[in-house]
């Protein structure tokens, strides 16, 4: 651990990746390495958050995210209540903040909440004073995914970001993950660049701290690891893309564009994954995948983001 | 009974302005001559005298949503910030599509402020504003109407607006034109662009106000007929204005205070309260939409006083209604940009008062003899803070408030009779 005697975590919320300092990226990913080491024992479990209380309100439909949650605060022996849209009042019409004072009221230590709009999370945190952690909302953020990533190339790398290129690819648009990333991995000195086609770039890209590639077979040269993003099928609604077969000829992520890649390139996807469209069949159960190492730090993270903001104390170190 | 307001500043200089019942006698320095015999005298040392505004653009809400405002709080509103006249848009609950809805809304105006603020309804523009078929408005003319707008809702139809402008030209009504092509503009939060970026919302491409603006530009030159573009917020949108009046096309524009003071990152931290229809754009455009209304090119300000609950305001940017109140804040607001340079004090006249006049057809207060005696006295110095105690309407949906602004309303006469 790089340990600092001197260090606080600051914040009462995780909201966004942009709140973090490096030393807060560092600290609290030393700290996701130490709990790693419990997800290996036999006996998964410590009493480090006993008595404390996690809700996990998820308005919008997620597997890994809240499982992850759950089995991190589990771990470290929180006990832990699942809300979801269907089953709250907000299907009645009670207004997310009146939903989140009920909630509120109830006494938990942290809610994590993902919701469909960007912004939610903020918008819950100004009047909460519980700690709030952003689960994923709308396309905005994604702090804990960007984290896990990090967490993930971290061990891949030995720790080492600086100098390293990592290529986002697929609908940067719609995501919040590679809005994440992009910011975390650029802070911590790596060189991040986007392929997508111009369809499924946000506006005002360009002032990203990113390259921007249209075309997979330049935009994989020489990076030393791929993140692949589901393609979100819905959007396609909207004819963002003529369709699947031509976005899977152009931007499946094959062998072809590895080999083009650093010689020990990694991939990661956030899941779920479209096998055979953002992602070629083998390369997602290929070596070089981490998507399931990426599960696994998910819940690591997950239980130091837990840690800190549970047990977080004005003014007094964590 | 005669009326005379002495020692107040109009364009730098003191003036006395001498009132005859619902008329103005006559402007001249202050102290040339000594107020005649058995007239009411104010003294308005320290004050700045304006004409009465003339708001071209507001929503009132009422019938149907009085809850966020109703015609007697948005009257009062616009009294105390110095609007002799306000037109009031049409997407009440019902629309004012038909007689009974315009003169229901002349009847509370009628109660409720008697001597003014004077209240111009705009007529529905489509049935329902559903953008279908064309709303009686011959009838909405004989019921009170002075405008036809289908604000609120752009009309996609290229057809139906050239029937509307064609319809409405006999009736010597004008088309208030609100442009988004709703198809580029679809499910937007915000402007489009770094901001909205970021922030991971869905934006409004600037190009979707200006490319409806050029269509239905085009249309008024094809038919040599006026049509007036509502809110302009968009650079591009300008220099379809600037084409369109150069090429001779009888255009006319509006923009908001708003729009002049504010851009998209007013909605860093999904700030609810900045999200107004067509949205707040970039700094480049903000600076556009200066240059041109100091210039002449945008023809009126307006405030698109657009009030909704608190309730409804405190949500995420998704849920929240578009919409900034402006009639307790224009002044202010303009004074700030007179404090700037960015703006003269004639400037004001000419926005506020002249202008929207000539365009809708309206008696407007040039301070000559016999214009109509509306005018309002304001303190240029005096500092307030825009929250629940100090504003009329019943919302108070700005991102302004809690700042510090300057200037506010000392007193207010329309025709003559004092309303504040």
């Amino acid at each position: 651990m790089n340990a600092d005697n001197r260090y606080y975590w600051p914040h009462k919320d995780l909201l966004d990746v942009t709140q973090l300092s490096g030393m807060d990226t560092l600290h609290l990913l030393d700290l996701a390495a130490s709990f790693q080491e419990i997800n290996r024992r036999p006996l998964k479990k410590v009493p480090t958050l006993k008595g404390k209380t996690v809700v996990l309100f998820f308005v919008e439909n997620s597997t890994r995210t809240k499982t992850s949650f759950d089995v991190a605060a589990k771990r470290l022996s929180a006990d832990t209540y699942s809300l979801t849209k269907s089953g709250s009042s907000l299907n009645k019409g009670e207004s997310l903040k009146d939903t989140a004072l009920t909630l509120q009221a109830m006494g938990p230590d942290v809610i994590v909440m993902r919701h469909a709009s960007s912004g939610a999370a903020a918008y819950l945190a100004k009047g909460l004073s519980c700690a709030v952690v952003n689960g994923g909302d709308g396309w905005h953020a994604h702090p804990t995914q960007a984290l896990l990533d990090c967490f993930s190339l971290r061990e891949a790398w030995e720790g080492r970001f600086a100098g390293r290129t990592l290529l986002i690819l697929g609908d940067i648009a719609h995501s919040r993950v590679a809005r994440s990333n992009v910011h975390l991995f650029s802070m911590l000195g790596t060189r991040v660049r986007l392929c997508a086609p111009r369809t499924l770039l946000p506006a005002g890209v360009e002032n990203w701290p990113v390259e921007i590639f249209s075309d997979l077979s330049r935009a994989a040269r020489n990076v030393d690891a791929v993140m692949c993003l589901r393609l979100q099928l819905e959007r396609q609604q909207v004819r963002l893309l003529p369709d699947l077969a031509e976005y899977s000829r152009r931007y499946c992520l094959g062998s072809a564009h590895l080999a083009m890649a650093g010689t020990d390139v990694k991939v990661l996807h956030p899941g779920p994954l479209n096998r055979g469209l953002e992602i070629a069949d083998d390369i997602a159960d290929a070596p070089a995948s981490l998507v399931l190492n990426q599960v696994a730090a998910g819940v690591s993270t997950r239980m130091a983001v837990l840690y800190l903001l549970a047990t977080r104390r004005d003014g007094k170190p964590t | 009974m005669t009326l005379c307001i002495t020692n107040a500043r109009h364009l730098g200089a003191p003036v006395d302005l001498l009132v005859d019942g619902d008329r103005v006698r006559t402007m001249t320095p202050a102290g040339q001559h000594p107020a005649p015999d058995g007239c009411e005298v104010f003294d308005a040392v320290g004050l700045v005298l304006m004409p009465g505004f003339i708001d071209a653009h507001v929503h009132l809400r009422e019938p149907g949503f009085e809850y966020k405002e109703d015609i007697a709080s948005g009257l009062a509103a616009a009294a105390h910030g110095g609007f002799s006249a306000v037109l009031c848009m049409a997407n009440t609950k019902p629309v004012n599509d038909t007689a009974s809805v315009t003169s229901f809304m002349l009847e509370r105006a009628a109660q409720s402020h008697p001597f003014g603020p004077r209240l111009h309804p705009v007529a529905a523009a489509t049935v329902g504003l559903n953008g279908e078929g064309m709303a009686p408005l011959a009838e909405l003319k004989e019921a009170g109407c002075v405008a036809v707008s289908n604000d609120g809702r752009p009309v996609e139809n290229a057809e139906l607006v050239r029937r509307v402008m064609e319809y409405a030209a006999d009736l010597g009504l004008i088309f208030i034109d609100h442009c988004e092509d709703p198809r580029l503009a679809g499910g937007w939060l915000m402007n489009e662009g770094e901001v909205s970026g970021f922030l991971g919302v869905k934006g409004q491409p600037a190009v979707s106000e200006a490319a409806q603006a050029a269509r239905d530009i085009m249309l008024a030159e094809y038919l040599g007929l006026p049509v007036h573009i509502a809110h302009v917020s968009a650079g591009l949108t300008l220099d379809v204005i600037a084409w369109g009046k150069a090429r001779g096309v009888q255009v006319s524009a509006e923009t908001c205070p708003h729009y002049l003071l504010l851009d998209d990152s007013a909605l860093a931290g999904y700030n609810t309260a900045a999200k107004v229809s067509p949205p707040l754009r970039g700094a480049t455009d903000r600076e556009a939409l200066c240059r041109a209304v100091k210039k002449g090119l945008i023809d009126i300000l307006v405030t698109d006083h657009a009030p909704h609950a608190a309730h409804e305001k405190d949500g995420t940017l998704d849920e929240a209604p578009c919409g900034i109140t402006g009639l307790d804040l224009a002044l202010s607001l303009t004074w700030n940009l007179v404090r700037e340079n960015m703006l003269a004090e004639a400037d004001m006249h000419r926005l506020w008062c002249k202008r929207p006049a000539e365009i809708f057809r309206l008696p407007w207060n040039g301070f000559a003899p016999g214009d109509p005696a509306d005018f309002f006295l304001f303190d240029p110095d005096e500092v307030w803070t825009p929250g629940p105690d100090t504003m009329h309407s019943k919302s108070r949906n700005t991102p302004f408030l809690g700042q510090n602004l300057h200037g506010r309303v000392k007193g207010h006469w329309i025709g003559g009779r004092r309303v504040v």
